[in-house]
């Protein structure tokens, strides 16, 4: 039974012995890539290739041939081994096909000792590439699994090898492709470690034609193929490509494999740090789910267990009361121990995956103490998520998850300056618990106009009484704020008017499918309005003008973050909960108010803390208002 | 109104259903279980009733993924007033048991265990090609699975309320998920007037795991109705 693969996915190995079968149809050079548990190659050593064929537990051919066996045994390789990585080259030199768009799909399969083949991949929607990653082995949870990878590299061989993580990855592609007795002719591109998708390989929409490329029939960029590999047509096969398949194949040009990231899947490097955060989150609300359970059961058993030795009349007398309740407990704490194993065993998985994902994650979804806001340049595209705080389990209160929140956002926010019902709050002065609050407001206001590209995301602020300013200083000082805070009855419903005229107009023009009617002024970026002291300013006429804003702004790009203790709204009574419910609530302190969608367990929230006397927030505001295009006359 | 020979489509409301929130999202207008009281044929069982296998494999490792399949036939268009059809809704449904405890189950509303160890992979409403594919599967990581569970009981209910006699094609099994083979089978259709299956167990043995097939026929139409039956079998 083979599985015929399609780039990205995956199929489990039944057998640790295995032979990977290549058939290109023209000359290509073959070797392996070792590489660690970040799938990083440590080094020169690691690489199995026609000069240096043999690694433990894998052996590449020794010639150039267009079709090559390489001999794998899993069993073999050393423990710090986590993937495996074919690899699959063009000779340089040898009068062959200088890219793999220019000839024949290379074939791989895998097949089994007794030669039985277990899966298969055809790399289709190769270009302009003349090395590639055609499979990858790759250990997952002590079992081994392979994945069509297809990731080719316009810089050839030595591209490829940077990206692995090789030091100096042109020498050795040369010293590898030296054998056809041709110099290299200077792949000497630098290794290029940043892991974001370079723009040259932008693909083309499915739908289009491909461009002619010289000479032969395949398709580059276009939908995947799916005619055998060496029959040669003149026109493109119009495939009945299932839906996802010619996204695919577009996104995974654009997609350099990020070692980090680990295994997530995703068609950009923050698609992926996205869902692997996800990932980690819903791991960590099964595996706390799994721990409580048992524990729960463990309890309950406990009790029935002493409740029987209570009823049971004749073992009263007698130490057997005693002898069968010591039991119970035993049976009781030998299970919790168990359940305790099996969390401690998990969450130190998830803490080294933490550790792992930490560091490599872009600004938009990094701790502020992170270096990558040192390195901070305003983006060219909006993030799929940004980072609102961390989220931990009373379980291991250290391992934190970040909070990421999906952009444009849903929903307003309302960092909430009143005690609630949490512990720290309670321990702080009320003065001090507004100022946290609207400083906590501010750091996710200037977040979020740092994820954005420059004049992609415009900030309003009401003050009514003035009394954010020192806290508010950072948005004013570095001249982010469209205008200065709006103060007074008047400032406040003057910003909400013309908010709320702006959230009619592109209603009205969304509606009637007129968005080019829209007045050629009008400001295209993103809105925030920032809400201190609520209700303080607002009449009754503004509150429903807010509550409006709060209802009908987030789809036209019109959000609220609004910083207020409930209780001083009291006032309207109930009229005003429907407001505060449809808000995202945020706390300054940590509080545990918020829930996972799998298992429902109260996750404590923590706000996002800048390091005490860093300057990373003005810096970054100052870079936003640099990059910013030059407003028009 | 019917097409189909032996459907008696006018039972709606014969029998009271429990599960509320079960019927609130679903659409169908023929509700409840048949009333099958006769014994019919017995199922067709490739593994004997009763009969354990030991989910160790020879190599020493145990297994770690199980599948449970089910699929069925659809029933067939009627022509130009083919919505008409009555549909076939067959529902598999893993629960997880602590000491006889129901702790958790896995079924269309709750495709997968709050642990994360037993994944459904979607309700399938009207069934499909009757080719042997599965068009509903359950698969449990045995590994994952919390240590306080000590069974997973996998069950089948007609939804529909189609006694398996009325079924076309309809088989269950279960399939060792690392390698793809096939631990034991079951024919449902000609099964006899029953709307329910209790296919198999999984459960602990020492270290490892052991299935034990069941194949009792029951009647019910979500896992709910077949507590009662379940529960001799732990």
């Amino acid at each position: 039974m083979t599985a015929e693969l399609v780039r990205g996915q995956n199929h489990p190995l039944p057998d640790t012995r295995l032979e990977i079968r290549v058939s290109a149809g023209h000359p290509v050079v073959a070797g392996a890539a070792l590489g660690d548990e970040r799938g990083r190659v440590p080094g020169v050593e690691w690489i199995a290739h026609p000069v240096a064929p043999s690694l433990p537990g894998v052996d590449v051919p020794r010639q150039v041939a267009a079709d090559q066996r390489l001999a794998v045994d899993l069993a073999a390789v050393p423990d710090a081994v986590h993937r495996v990585s074919v690899l699959l080259a063009l000779p340089v030199g040898a009068g062959g096909p200088t890219s793999f768009g220019k000839a024949a799909a290379p074939f791989v399969a895998v097949t089994g000792p007794d030669g039985t083949e277990i899966a298969s991949y055809t790399i289709t929607g190769l270009d302009s590439e003349s090395a590639v990653v055609a499979l990858e082995l790759y250990r997952r949870q002590g079992a081994w699994k392979v994945r069509a990878m297809g990731q080719g590299y316009e810089g050839g061989l030595a591209a490829l090898l940077g990206d692995q993580g090789l030091e100096h990855p042109a020498d050795l592609a040369a010293s590898i492709l030296a054998p056809t007795q041709a110099p290299a002719p200077a792949p000497t591109q630098a290794p290029t470690p940043t892991p974001t998708p370079t723009p040259t390989a932008a693909p083309a929409p499915a739908s289009e034609p491909a461009p002619a490329v010289p000479g032969q029939a395949q398709t580059p960029g276009g939908p995947i193929s799916y005619t055998h590999p060496r029959r040669r047509t003149t026109t493109p096969e119009p495939a009945p490509t299932p839906a996802p398949a010619p996204q695919a194949a577009q996104a995974s040009q654009g997609t350099a494999p990020v070692p980090v990231a680990g295994d997530a899947a995703g068609w950009s490097m923050d698609e992926r740090l996205y869902n692997q955060v996800w990932g980690m989150f819903e791991d960590l609300a099964r595996t706390a789910a799994a721990y409580r359970s048992a524990c729960e059961f463990a309890e309950s058993r406990l009790d029935r267990e002493l409740d029987e030795t209570l009823t049971d009349y004749r073992s009263r007398v007698g130490g057997a009361n005693d002898a069968a309740r010591s039991a119970a407990r035993a049976r009781h704490d030998e299970l919790v121990e168990r359940a305790r194993e099996v969390l401690d065993r998990d969450l130190a998985q998830l803490a080294v995956e933490s550790e792992v994902v930490e560091p490599a994650l872009p600004p938009a979804y990094a701790r502020w103490d992170n270096p990558a806001w040192h390195a901070y340049r305003p983006p060219a595209e909006e993030p799929m998520a940004v980072r609102l705080g961390d989220l931990h389990l009373p379980e291991r209160t250290e391992l934190r998850i970040p909070m990421l929140v999906r952009l444009p956002l849903e929903r307003g926010l309302w960092v909430d300056s009143g005690r609630g019902r949490s512990e720290a709050a309670g321990l702080l002065d009320e003065t001090e618990l507004r100022r946290l609050a609207l400083d906590s407001a501010v750091a996710h206001a200037a977040r979020l106009l740092a994820v954005h590209p420059p004049g992609g995301f415009a900030v309003h602020v009401v003050d009514a009484a003035g009394a954010g300013a020192a806290a508010l200083a950072p948005l004013v000082d570095t001249g982010v704020l469209a205008a200065p805070p709006a103060r007074g009855a008047a400032g406040v419903t003057a910003v909400l008017d013309q908010l709320t005229e702006r959230v009619d107009l592109l209603q009205m023009a969304l509606r009637n499918g007129a968005v080019d009617a829209l007045p050629p002024g009008l400001d295209e970026a993103r809105q925030l309005l920032i809400v201190h002291d609520f209700p303080h300013g607002f009449d009754d006429r503004a509150v429903t003008r807010l509550r409006y804003l709060a209802d009908e702004g987030p789809g036209v790009g019109v959000h609220l973050l609004i910083v207020a203790d409930r209780e001083d709204a009291a006032a309207y009574g109930p009229v005003l909960d429907p407001l505060w419910r449809s808000l995202l609530r945020l706390t300054p302190v940590p509080d545990d108010h918020l829930a996972d969608p799998w298992v429902g367990h109260a996750w404590s929230y923590e706000p996002p803390i800048l390091p005490p006397g860093s300057r990373i927030l003005r810096q970054v505001l100052a870079q936003v208002v640099e990059a910013r295009p030059a407003k028009q006359p | 109104m019917c097409c189909k020979t032996d459907t008696n489509p006018d039972r709606g409301s014969a029998v009271s259903v429990p599960l509320r929130r079960v019927l609130d999202n679903r659409t169908h207008r023929t509700a409840g279980a048949g009333n099958a009281n006769e014994r019919g044929k017995r199922v067709t069982v490739n593994m004997t009733k009763g009969q354990a296998i030991s989910l160790e494999k020879q190599g020493g490792g145990s297994l770690n993924q199980v599948r449970m399949g089910l699929g069925w036939q659809a029933a067939p268009r009627r022509g130009l007033f083919g919505k008409r059809t009555q549909e076939i809704d067959l529902d598999a449904s893993a629960v997880l048991f602590a000491d006889k405890q129901p702790v958790d189950v896995v079924f269309f509303r709750h495709l997968v265990s709050d642990d994360g160890s037993v994944k459904h992979t979607g309700d399938n409403l009207v069934g499909g090609a009757g080719q042997g594919g599965d068009d509903e599967a359950i698969l449990v990581d045995l590994q994952r699975v919390p240590v306080h569970i000590d069974t997973v009981v996998f069950t089948v209910n007609s939804f529909t309320g189609q006694t398996f006699q009325e079924v076309q094609n309809a088989f269950c099994r279960i399939v060792d998920e690392t390698n793809g083979q096939e631990l034991a089978r079951y024919t449902l259709d000609g099964g006899g007037n029953y709307t329910a299956q209790i296919m198999a167990k999984v459960h602990r043995v020492g270290s490892g795991w052991q299935m034990t097939a069941l194949g009792n026929p029951a009647n019910g139409r979500t896992f709910q109705d077949l507590m009662p039956a379940i529960l001799p079998h732990l």
